[in-house]
């Protein structure tokens, strides 16, 4: 075997001298394939393992932490919930709509793989400015791919969130999650068990698409990118549909012995994986696989990233009544191999064996780095940042309404009204709220559900971004009165080989981990991704969050909108956010800069407490996290999605500045609507809570006004004025 | 009264309509699956909607050749009441059931939304039992809801009042931004000349309760019901 090759493949010359040492010789072209594929980033996770597994993942609700294909949680009345979220950046930069496609449909497998009914799905998306050409195609291809394959698959996405900066010019990130329900009796597994049984393989034929697509994903981007188009997978949501009944229903029968669906690294990674848990072995036939062209090589069959493909285990006495599921769903179906208990894949095609190897040399004995991480010189310099530089508008009105044209700020409405969010019937919140939130038929309960990730927090502080992260996604589902349970994530970084790289991650990693320490909210799974650089260049680091929450009674559910004319409007929280990586800093006055205020856990964790319990005792009949734009955007939002006016009177604190005061960011703090019948009963709640809280206004009539105290107002607008800033900016951007 | 659900490969809907029958009205209901050769004594059937074979070809097209549509056809000659919702709109229209075609959406783009419909014929099973002058709030979502078809056939829809609902505004005016795809003169919703086929691409089923936004979608249904002369 020449060396080349294996440089080829994305090898190093350390990890091809470990293979011969684990395999006692040269592997041939199709082993090492295998190898190439498995120790790739994305699926060995070598260079991020040792930082994750500071990450808290048990917890009592815990039924199911990392290593499968999906974590699953406990939500009470014998059933759980299994929620995953995946990247998939890279193709999605190349090809967006089949990128954007083909990361819903692997995402769905996960989830339907562990024998859970997807019921939503959630999506996390970045892209440079909206002006550039290259971004409005890209932009507008991810969302019509995630809408041609949720829609076709009928399963509603209900939520997410987008945000624009040119730090995701060349690298757009688009980041997928999948919820489903299941009895908690009932998780199937990606394990090979008992020698014997049948392997399976189910759904589309195997064709030559997606050769090394995880190779490619482990990459930097560059001008020659496009050029790896055929590494990019073309969906056919269709035949995920049918996958997933045919899929369920023979879980639900009790037919399965073990699943696992072929995403990256195809068949290698499906047989290798299952295996490698079972602690067994199998026999692969590749003649017996389907193939959509013939002559097609054992080492194209074992490495094709074709989609909606699933491999089962199944014992032979129920490989009939699989079978008949399967034909009457129309799909494919063939027996490929057979479980043994030797820890061996061995690979026969034609007649001869073209592959034999341990299935833990793949998965367990992928290698692991601790790499070298250094801080960036740009942190101390952009920490230091003098905020005094920066002038304070003259008109306030204007100010605001611009930062409400910016496209982070703005109406998402243009993008989540292409994605049928009602389908099923259980969307009791659909985008534009906090949370989703899903009613579980036949139960009183509710899920709520929120992504979250700010990109621009991490880069200026890695570790207090991280933190805050994890607690922007916990708010958001505590604000919908649901109790946070538990976070899947997404940690999209640049090159992990660069020291700087690696310093943010380590960095980020750490925040998350204490902050779902501090919140009770443990990982349970998740995807990362490295190498988003355009031509050497990164994106911000961006971890996303997952978060899951759960209301107990559905019909405590609160929303954002302000309810009633005359209900007082109460702030919990600090009065004042930072300008540090406001979006008003950088939207109005170009600056990323700053040093945000570190993140108080413990009264993030009363507070989230609080709302459910004032959602719970329906003491309060609104409720909206502060974030992105501060006070006085998230006074405008609860308008809208009201529909009526607000009247604000604010104290000015000494050192103060107004800009700070009303379009500043920090942590913890939410808006929330209270009845006069229920003030009391309010008030009552609150001050038993160690929590800062302000009684800010009441909400009226059809403007936004803000003033300082008894002063005439600074702020005096009609909130249809208001709302036509907001409103039709991303349809305006594209035009 | 019993309600049947057809489920061809590709449907997705046809959950939301068989708990809009059984959750919310407490009627009977059953799946019918695509292969099947007759409606199992369905007394009313719903082609619900989805994407019936992925859309490939023409939405609707593949699914309008499926065997259960031979006994739709009888069905709907011998009176029976058909409910095409969306795809299922679109498989009557493939079918020949219903006349005239769904092209994309004006603008291209998929769209979910809330929609309000105007009844422009209340004298049918489907809308005799809503209340006059009522505006429903109903929501579509689809990516191919263009009505359209040529000027004889929309004088006989006109002649005969075969155009069942009208996209308008809350108030219930015409205005082309209350039109969600383009779809000719507003049409959101047809039935045949005889009255018991309704193809409409708003769901119904999808606004039978508050916690969705709005149950407007039951006066469809407990019209259904009142004609067959039972209450829920």
């Amino acid at each position: 075997m020449s060396e080349q090759l294996h440089q080829k493949m994305g090898l190093s010359d350390q990890e091809y001298a470990l293979i011969l040492h684990l395999m006692g010789r040269e592997p041939n072209e199709l082993e090492l394939g295998m190898f190439s594929v498995m120790w790739s980033e994305h699926c060995s996770y070598k260079c991020s393992k040792k930082v994750l597994q500071s990450l808290p993942t048990e917890g009592d609700q815990i039924l199911l932490g990392p290593g499968e294909n999906a974590g699953i949680v406990d939500i009470g009345e014998g059933l759980a919930v299994a929620f995953k979220m995946e990247s998939h950046n890279h193709p999605s930069a190349i090809e967006p709509y089949q990128g954007a496609a083909t990361g819903v449909g692997g995402i769905v497998r996960d989830i339907f793989t562990m024998g859970a009914r997807p019921i939503a799905l959630l999506n996390s998306l970045r892209f440079g400015p909206l002006h550039y050409p290259r971004v409005q195609y890209l932009f507008e291809g991810v969302v019509a791919g995630i809408a041609g394959y949720g829609n076709c698959i009928g399963i509603p996405t209900v939520g997410g969130e987008t945000w624009f900066d040119p730090a995701y010019q060349g690298n757009p990130l688009v980041n997928v999650m999948c919820a489903g329900v299941l009895p908690a009796s009932r998780i199937a597994r990606g394990q090979a068990r008992g020698p014997g049984n049948t392997v399976i393989l189910v759904g589309a034929r195997t064709g030559r698409d997606g050769l090394h697509g995880v190779t490619f994903a482990s990459e930097g981007l560059d001008e020659t990118s496009e050029a790896q188009r055929p590494a990019v997978q073309v969906g056919d949501p269709f035949m995920e549909k049918l996958l997933l009944e045919a899929c369920l229903e023979a879980i639900e029968k009790e037919l399965v012995a073990g699943i696992q669906d072929l995403g990256g690294a195809g068949l290698t990674c499906a047989t290798s994986e299952m295996s490698s848990r079972a602690g067994s072995g199998m026999i692969i036939h590749l003649d017996r696989v389907p193939c959509r062209e013939e002559d097609m090589s054992p080492y194209e069959i074992m490495l094709s990233e074709s989609q909606e493909r699933m491999l089962l285990v199944v014992e032979n006495e129920n490989i009939k009544a699989v079978q008949d599921i399967f034909t009457r769903w129309g799909l494919e179906f063939s027996a490929i191999g057979q479980v043994t208990g030797d820890g061996l894949l061995q690979i026969y095609h034609r007649g001869e064996k073209v592959g034999e190897l341990a299935a833990d040399f793949l998965c367990e004995n992928a290698p692991v780095y601790d790499l070298p991480d250094q801080e960036p010189p740009y942190y101390q310099k952009l920490k230091s940042y003098d905020m005094q530089a920066v002038p304070q508008p003259d008109d306030l009105e204007e100010a605001f309404l611009e930062l409400l044209a910016s496209p982070n700020i703005a109406s998402k409405q243009w993008i989540y009204r292409q994605y049928d969010y009602m389908v099923r019937t259980c969307t009791a919140q659909g985008p534009g709220g906090d949370a989703a939130v899903l009613r579980i038929r036949g139960t009183a309960k509710g899920l709520a559900f929120s992504a979250d990730g700010n990109g621009r927090y991490v880069y200026l502080d890695p570790y207090k971004g991280g933190m805050i992260a994890v607690l922007e996604a916990a708010r958001n589902v505590a604000a919908a009165g649901a109790k946070p349970l538990a976070i899947t994530n997404c940690l999209n970084f640049g090159n992990p080989t660069r020291p700087q790289i690696y310093w943010q991650f380590k960095h980020a990693v750490k925040g998350m981990a204490e902050a779902c320490r501090a919140l009770g909210t443990p990982v349970t799974g998740g995807n990362v991704s490295f190498y988003n650089e355009t031509s050497g260049e990164a994106i911000f680091p961006t971890p996303v969050v997952g978060m899951l929450g759960l209301l107990e009674n559905l019909s405590c559910q609160v929303q954002k909108g302000w309810r009633r004319a005359s209900d007082r409007v109460y702030l919990l929280g600090d009065l004042a956010g930072s300008l540090a990586g406001s979006e008003y800093l950088y939207a109005l006055h170009g600056v990323l800069a700053g040093d945000m205020p570190l993140p108080d856990l413990e009264r993030a964790a009363f507070l989230h407490q609080f709302l459910g319990e004032a959602a719970a005792s329906k003491v309060i009949t609104s409720a909206h996290d502060l974030s992105d734009g501060g006070l006085l955007t998230a006074l405008a939002e609860a308008s809208f999605a009201g529909g009526f006016g607000v009247e604000i009177s604010l104290p000015h604190p000494e050192n103060v500045r107004l800009d700070e005061l009303l379009f500043g960011e920090g942590q913890s703090r939410v808006l929330v609507g209270v009845s006069l019948e229920k003030e009391r009963d309010f008030l009552t709640l609150i001050r038993s809570y160690q929590l800062p809280w302000q009684l800010l206004g009441e909400v009226k009539g059809e403007k936004l006004t803000v003033r300082i105290q008894e002063e005439e107002p600074l702020i005096d607008l009609s909130l249809e004025r208001v709302k036509a800033a907001w409103e039709e900016v991303i349809s305006c951007c594209l035009d | 009264m019993k309600f049947g659900v057809i489920v061809f490969p590709g449907s997705n809907c046809d959950l939301d309509a068989f708990y809009m029958v059984k959750d919310v009205l407490n009627k009977p209901v059953e799946y019918l699956w695509h292969h099947e050769k007759t409606l199992r004594g369905s007394d009313c059937v719903i082609l619900p909607g989805g994407f019936t074979y992925g859309d490939y070809l023409r939405p609707g097209a593949i699914a309008s050749f499926s065997p259960i549509m031979t006994a739709v056809h009888a069905f709907a000659a011998r009176g029976g009441l058909v409910l095409g919702i969306c795809n299922g709109f679109q498989v009557l229209l493939e079918s020949g059931l219903l006349p005239g075609a769904l092209y994309r959406n004006i603008h291209l783009q998929f769209r979910c939304a809330w929609t309000h419909l105007s009844v422009e014929n209340p004298h049918l099973p489907f809308t005799a039992h809503i209340p006059s002058g009522q505006v429903l709030k109903i929501p579509v979502a689809h990516g191919d809801g263009n009505y359209f078809c040529d000027p004889e056939t929309l004088e006989t829809l006109k002649k005969n009042n075969q155009i069942v609902f009208r996209y308008v505004t809350p108030e219930g005016n015409l205005d082309s931004r209350a039109n969600p795809n383009g779809s000719l003169e507003a049409i959101a919703g047809i039935c045949n000349a005889r009255g018991n086929v309704l193809g409409m691409m708003p769901h119904p089923e999808r606004a039978g309760e508050s916690l969705l936004g709005s149950r407007d979608g039951q006066f469809i249904f407990q019209s259904i019901l009142k004609h067959w002369g039972e209450s829920s």
